[in-house]
């Protein structure tokens, strides 16, 4: 994806760019709030002047999936809301990360029942399992320092297979044009 | 002036002379057990005497007895704001014959009511205008407060999204 996919080998230009991608993008982790329950108050909590995200450069939490980098899945999720997140996950840009927040979506948690959904690793791919029930704000705070390590580690080659998504886009006269 | 339950007692024997009713009483709280077949001409009565006036359906709800003759019991939570009195209505329904007649047209708000016991216990009820499933998804096969039906669910019945990455 963008600029680096189109870059080749690990030169030491690549590797200078690689840098600073990482810097500019762990430093601005726009976060999308998928606030399903009880889990949501607490990241709530976590943007406010008392435990202040912005400190870490998150504060722009973004209620388009299009605009953000990370997906905090913070509730119970149901099998019913299962592909309404799975499809907000699917809109968000690569490069993305998600935090499974909470006993809920990490296992399924108390919810031992038919409903529940034992764990989203079952349809989205995890980075982050916070433990809690619900977990501290100071506790998704260091779940996002980790994501941020995470991303610190990346480098471009890591997106270079990646295919671009594909798009239809509407031409103005009418016409669809898809971009591969 | 009698009280609500002798109140009741005599208006519901008097109007429906010749039915069964069963009156319960247990920690205040009165529970009328009647027949199915009449359960929408007494809902309407009792809504529309104006000294009972029971204008408000609190909620709708069946109980699965697994093992009885007739299996399921709906029942019915009204209020009635005039005398500040709650009572609970009773029908049986037999698992092979699983319907009652709505009574969506006596109070609107039984039509979410219903169709909530309806997806849970799989009562159907007959004349409802739209007795789709409330809580699950729509090509879910089964009923999961019935008591035969396992607490993690049946494996597969319940859709995920595909991994696509």
């Amino acid at each position: 994806m963008g600029l680096e996919a189109k870059l080749n080998g690990n030169s030491f230009f690549t590797t200078t760019v690689d840098a600073l991608t990482e810097w500019a993008r762990k430093n601005s982790v726009w976060p999308m709030p998928m606030g399903i329950s009880c889990c949501a108050i607490e990241m709530m909590a976590s943007g406010d002047p008392k435990y202040d995200i912005a400190r870490f450069g998150s504060e722009v939490m973004r209620f388009t999936p299009r605009q953000c980098d990370l997906m905090i899945v913070a509730g119970t999720v149901t099998y019913k809301m299962s592909h309404v997140v799975r499809k907000i996950y699917d809109q968000m840009p690569d490069p993305k990360w998600v935090i499974a927040m909470g006993a809920c979506t990490s296992s399924g948690g108390m919810y031992r029942s038919y409903p529940v959904v034992q764990g989203i690793d079952q349809f989205l791919p995890v980075d982050i399992y916070l433990a809690g029930c619900p977990p501290r704000p100071d506790n998704l705070l260091n779940a996002l320092i980790q994501i941020q390590e995470k991303i610190g580690r990346t480098k471009a080659r890591d997106f270079q297979d990646k295919p671009l998504p594909r798009l239809t886009v509407v031409q103005p006269n009418g016409e669809f044009l898809q971009n591969n | 002036m009698a009280s609500p339950k002798e109140l009741l007692e005599q208006r519901l024997n008097e109007k429906f002379s010749g039915e069964n009713f069963i009156f319960n009483e247990h920690r205040n709280e009165l529970t009328v057990s009647l027949d199915k077949k009449n359960i929408i001409a007494v809902c309407k009565y009792l809504k529309e005497e104006p000294e009972l006036a029971f204008r408000l359906c609190e909620d709708i709800t069946a109980v699965d007895w697994a093992t009885r003759k007739n299996r399921f019991s709906v029942v019915y939570h009204i209020y009635s704001l005039k005398m500040n009195f709650r009572l609970a209505l009773k029908a049986s329904v037999d698992e092979k014959d699983c319907n009652i007649d709505s009574v969506s047209s006596v109070w609107n708000t039984a039509n979410w009511h219903e169709r909530e016991t309806f997806d849970m216990y799989g009562i159907h009820f007959n004349n409802h205008p739209d007795l789709r499933r409330m809580y699950m998804p729509e090509e879910f096969e089964y009923h999961p407060l019935r008591k035969d039906f396992p607490l993690m669910g049946i494996p597969g019945s319940l859709s995920l999204p595909k991994n696509k990455n």
